[in-house]
């Protein structure tokens, strides 16, 4: 046989082997376990579904993880990152899905159990050191405004007089910090999944 | 030159001149913006107030940037510019479908620059690798089409049926990026088959599209400078099937202690582990050919560069094998330890034998020499220092911020705190890696030049 037919049969088969073993039979495999009805087993109102357009759009996956590894993987769940590792029905409606690879910031697949305080996440988000000293997380000031007329309607955020800005106008969060917050405080997983201890 | 027909070669040369300028060309420009990129994200990560009110520049959009134009502008061009040149030379026959490929280079610069836009703007698509929304994945498909006619006609066209280890590598990454690209783009995904896919499609980028490219670069310019011929053909061989086999595979290791089958994270670890024999095959392959030659390194640029990148591959393989066992993956996973691991397999392997290839095909299309041997040398050392800065340093953070995050007592920040002095020493090696490009570019900018004002002439002689 021709040189060259060997090298393409070859080239086509490795290709296909892995794109079956590795990518379509796993989707196969898992997209049976789909549970029936739209909101189980856990799920996202509007607002939360349009904050997590939000923590997309600003990059949020590239610093945290959502995912709770067993025990033999790692110390997550002694940390308390969650109750229990994490399992494909964990992720059923998300798309796309931000497991995350990179913990420069905590995992927050369970946030919404450990921190469900909308005035601190505000805080956190306008400037991640007024609540976390030492942290190298972005500030989201974009997702804020100044309360300047009356049609600004909102709660201002009681921010410490060193991270005022200069004109200490009062700040009050957007709709898309709010959306924000929302999404955070709806990552809980706190619901039992068969076949994981 | 050493070419034994110095005549043909410089035909072919001629043949893939305008290609090959465009995308090399193409691929430094993007290595700039690329490199702004990444010290902004550098800097960022130790003071975060830095340029800290700008949207379009926050930390999750300016890093993914910076990873786009690298990968897509940069390795990807100057891959496609040294594929097609080899492809050329190997095949002994002109480059085919040379309008086609300025077409291509053209959608392939506007696909990034729109994609970055993009990117920069919020509307990325929250998968790693494959942020650019879909409309640009069409444009490079319509681009990658004629890259890919061009190659196999030009390959089809080849003086002799004998084919050298590279056309291999040069082969397999023509045919085996397009549809791994178009498939991983398909919206046929969600939840958690759509991570598997994602890391299918983002190893495989590296594993079966740069590293081929890599790999036969190193494999043509070692034993063409230093003059004879590679050491085993078999070993050659057994390098290259094992490598289709197992590099293919390996890409689930990502997902260790994720929310994946079982069985499906063993398959990826067994790969991972196996990638030993490819990589120890073309060590060995490329040692024993070198040997004895080393003081050519002192002479030859392209061949320092190229030896440079061909032992950070080894290097950085073996430390992906042993990354992806669980034992160590518990302390390395989702640390800077992985940080440091790509940017030896995208950088110091990658990049450095692209700067050298480059080195090596410029001057020969251009028919222009290298204005100054000094700026090469300042090159060299200001990217070799740099990315050996860049590895320890994140190495070593990485091991410590993975031990603290691996000890339950310990509170998060000190992970974050312990990290500063190596975030530090990432904007050092930033720094000195982005003046190596400054300087590579200016190099190249004098080349254009000159072969600018001195092409009537040349056209006339080649013609
Ligand atoms: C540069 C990396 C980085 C980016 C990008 C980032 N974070 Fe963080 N995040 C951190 C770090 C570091 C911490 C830990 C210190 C702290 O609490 O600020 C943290 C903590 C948090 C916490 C508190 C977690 C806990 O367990 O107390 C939340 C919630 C959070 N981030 C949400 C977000 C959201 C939402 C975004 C995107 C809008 C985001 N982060 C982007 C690094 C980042």
């Amino acid at each position: 046989m021709n040189r060259a037919i060997i090298l393409f049969l070859g080239v086509l088969a490795t290709f296909i082997s892995a794109l079956f073993g590795i990518n379509l039979i796993p989707k196969l495999q898992i997209d049976t376990v789909r549970p029936e009805g739209t909101l189980l087993p856990y799920g996202y109102s509007e607002l939360a579904a349009r904050g997590r357009k939000i923590y997309i759009r600003e990059g949020c996956l590239y610093c945290h993880t959502q995912q709770v590894r067993p025990k033999q993987d790692g110390s997550d769940i002694p940390r308390g990152l969650g109750m229990r590792q994490t399992a494909v029905d964990d992720y059923v409606h998300d798309n796309p899905i931000v497991l995350g690879t990179s913990r420069t910031g905590p995992d927050l697949m369970n946030i919404g159990i450990r921190q469900p305080s909308d005035e601190w996440h505000l805080l956190h988000l306008y400037n991640p050191r007024i609540v976390s000293q030492g942290s190298v997380m972005p500030s989201f000031p974009w997702l804020f405004k100044e309360q300047v007329t009356a049609a600004d309607t909102g709660v201002p955020l009681k921010i410490p007089d060193k991270f005022m800005p200069k004109n200490k106008r009062p700040i009050i969060p957007t709709d898309e910090a709010l959306a924000l917050v929302e999404y955070l405080k709806s990552l809980k997983r706190d619901y039992k999944v068969k076949g994981v201890p | 030159m050493q070419a034994s027909e110095p005549n043909i070669a410089s035909k072919l040369d001629v043949s893939a001149r305008w290609p090959c300028v465009a995308f090399l060309v193409s691929g430094i420009f993007w290595l700039l913006i690329g490199s702004a990129f990444a010290f902004i994200s550098s800097y960022k990560l130790h003071s975060p107030e830095f340029l800290g009110s700008i949207p379009w520049l926050t930390f999750g959009r300016v890093r993914t940037a910076h990873l786009n134009s690298v990968i897509y502008g940069f390795s990807s061009m100057a891959g496609i510019g040294t594929l097609l040149w080899l492809v050329t030379r190997l095949s002994r026959a002109p480059l085919q479908g040379v309008g086609g490929l300025l077409i291509s280079a053209i959608l392939w610069n506007l696909g990034v620059t729109v994609g970055i836009y993009l990117i920069l703007t919020g509307r990325m698509q929250g998968l790693e690798w494959l942020e650019f929304p879909p409309p640009i994945w069409i444009i490079f498909g319509i681009a990658f089409l004629f890259v890919v006619w061009s190659s196999l006609r030009t390959f089809r066209l080849r003086a002799s049926q004998y084919t050298y280890v590279s056309q291999w590598y040069l082969f397999g990454a023509t045919l085996w990026f397009p549809p791994l690209y178009m498939i991983a783009n398909l919206p046929i995904y969600s939840g958690v088959p759509q991570a598997a896919m994602n890391w299918w499609y983002a190893h495989n980028v590296l594993g079966i599209w740069f590293t081929p490219i890599g790999l036969a670069a190193a494999y043509y310019f070692i034993p063409k400078i230093i003059g004879r011929p590679i050491y085993s053909y078999y070993l050659s061989l057994l390098g290259f099937w094992s490598l289709a086999l197992f590099y293919n595979w390996n890409g689930s290791h990502h997902l260790v202690g994720g929310p994946i089958p079982a069985w499906l994270m063993t398959a990826s670890i067994t790969a991972s582990v196996m990638m030993a024999i490819p990589v120890t095959t073309v060590a060995i392959n490329h040692h024993m050919t070198t040997k004895g030659h080393f003081h050519m390194l002192r002479v030859s640029p392209t061949l320092r560069f190229v030896v440079f990148g061909a032992m950070s591959y080894t290097a950085v393989s073996l430390q992906g094998s042993t990354q992806a066992l669980r034992s160590v993956a518990r302390i390395t996973h989702f640390t800077q330890h992985t940080i440091a691991h790509s940017h030896m397999g995208m950088y110091a392997f990658f990049a450095m034998t692209l700067f050298g290839t480059i080195y090596y095909i410029l001057p020969r299309v251009t028919m222009v020499p290298w204005p100054s041997a000094r700026a090469i040398r300042w090159h060299f050392w200001l990217t070799g220092i740099g990315i050996a800065i860049y590895v320890i340093s994140l190495t070593t953070g990485g091991f410590i911020q993975g031990f603290a995050l691996d000890n339950p007592k310990k509170p998060f920040i000190e992970s974050v705190t312990a990290l500063i002095p190596y975030f530090w020493m990432r904007t050092v090696a930033a720094v000195l890696m982005t003046l190596g490009h400054i300087i590579f570019a200016v190099s190249i900018y004098r080349v254009l030049r000159h072969f600018v004002t001195t092409y009537p002439s040349i056209k006339g002689k080649s013609a």
